[in-house]
């Protein structure tokens, strides 16, 4: 994303709330979650095939010619400057005590641990936390609505996409620099940090699945939901357990 | 005299009685203990030996699981409707489907920090939830992994294993419905028979 970012977050937004619109007369296929599985699968085909031909290639270079410390490194630096917009999240989600453990967090990190390189505060007994603005959206009881796969993002629902407008405007690499180049780069770096973290849980998940999309989706959804009952959500009723075992 | 020979008796009483006396929490902490020891020593699975990683979860890990409620999970109200001898077939295809992921997670294993978190259990709760904090090196932040257990006459077992909030097995659970829709519950036995004859790491591979 560069300076055209904005226009493609427009179009973005305006897919989501098509997708949420569509998803009330579209017909379901299996999960209720998913009204919008026929063209969610064929997004899912289309980044599953980005990933394999561009990051995932991209994610093993990454790994293999730079030593661990240094990804280490790249990882904590990314990470801390995500934690700012993490204790504003707390804060919204009154959340209070995590907000200040998060924003001590920072000041720790970027200071002994050396603009962030070392996460320095998880050592010290403050671990670091999830938090984006769909979780927010989340905990004031707004429903996550249908499940959405958005194109070289990946697995997503309504309300979390539109969560993501948020997450993005506050990205502090979006603000870091004037220089498009620059901010460009740093977006490619994080994200070739990121997939690199990913790459033993990726092919992991082509060991555990028999069919990728719907093991992928509904992983995603059950994530999201603990993410936004932070890690507490209230047990579902589970109608096909209630026969004792033999 | 009597009561002498009851003590005795007490005392001779097979690992059955006594494995009932271990509480969920100790269970699972003495399972992870065991095979991480081995992980730590093992110089063929740290090179991918996912045989040897596979043996390892066989001795150790599965006699710890319950897979039939496991597939009856992921079954949902599909089970119902299978004969038992389909029954027998998913809980078996489904334990070595998860044996199998859970060999190649095994040989990416490094240096892991477990902490487990206080049980929050009554004497009597015949189910509870064990949960722990799993920190990897190179990761600021630690993922849950929490093991949903119930009581049986051979102690505890554990019937689901929840890692981030995802449950490894509901997540089957659409994949399985949709099967079942379409082939029936021969062709989803079929289907995993024929997912757990895949060589591993044939599709991605270690990285």
């Amino acid at each position: 994303m560069g300076s055209r970012s904005l226009g493609g977050l427009k179009k973005l937004c305006a897919a989501l709330l098509l997708a949420g619109s569509l998803a009330g007369c579209a017909t379901s296929g299996g999960n209720p979650a998913d009204p919008l599985e026929k063209v969610n699968r064929a997004v899912f085909a289309f980044n599953d095939g980005a990933d394999k031909i561009v990051f995932t290639p991209l994610a093993k270079g990454y790994r293999a010619v730079l030593p661990g410390f240094f990804r280490t490194g790249v990882s904590n630096f990314f990470s801390n400057l995500e934690d700012v917009w993490v204790s504003v999240n707390d804060v919204l989600q009154g959340k209070f005590q995590e907000g200040l453990d998060d924003a001590t967090r920072v000041i720790f990190n970027s200071t002994f641990g050396i603009a962030g390189l070392f996460d320095f505060a998880s050592d010290v007994g403050l671990p670091k936390h999830t938090e984006d603005f769909g979780q927010t959206l989340g905990s004031w009881g707004i429903e996550s609505g249908p499940y959405v796969v958005i194109p070289f993002i990946g697995p997503s629902t309504v309300r979390d996409g539109f969560g993501l407008l948020f997450d993005y405007k506050a990205d502090l690499v979006y603000w870091a620099t004037d220089s498009v180049p620059v901010r460009n780069s740093l977006y490619a770096t994080r994200a070739i940090s990121n997939r690199a973290n990913l790459l033993d849980a990726s092919s992991l998940l082509e060991q555990a699945a028999l069919d990728k999309y719907s093991f992928v989706r509904d992983a995603w959804l059950q994530r999201r939901r603990n993410l936004v009952y932070d890690g507490n959500p209230p047990r579902e009723r589970d109608e096909s357990d209630d026969e004792p075992t033999k | 005299m009597k009561i002498a020979l009851c003590f005795l008796v007490l005392a001779v009483l097979p690992p059955v009685a006594r494995a009932q006396a271990v509480a969920p929490d100790v269970l699972v902490k003495t399972i992870t203990d065991e095979v991480t020891a081995v992980l730590k020593k093992d110089k063929d699975i740290q090179a991918g030996d996912t045989k040897k990683a596979a043996d390892l979860i066989e001795s150790k890990i599965v006699p710890h699981f319950n897979f039939v409620r496991m597939a009856r999970i992921a079954m949902a109200r599909n089970w119902r409707s299978a004969t038992p001898e389909q029954q027998k077939e998913l809980a078996a295809e489904f334990k070595t489907l998860l044996v199998r992921t859970y060999s190649s997670a095994l040989i990416n294993y490094r240096d892991q920090q477990i902490d487990y978190k206080p049980l929050r259990a009554k004497p009597e709760d015949n189910e509870v939830t064990v949960k722990s904090d799993v920190k990897q090196s190179g990761s600021s932040q630690p993922v849950s992994i929490d093991y949903e257990m119930e009581k049986t006459d051979n102690g505890w077992k554990i019937y689901d294993v929840k890692v981030g909030g995802v449950s490894l097995v509901t997540t089957y659970r659409d994949t399985f419905a949709s099967e079942v829709r379409e082939h029936g519950i021969d062709g989803l036995i079929k289907s995993l028979a024929a997912k757990n004859r895949e060589p591993l790491g044939s599709k991605a591979g270690r990285s």
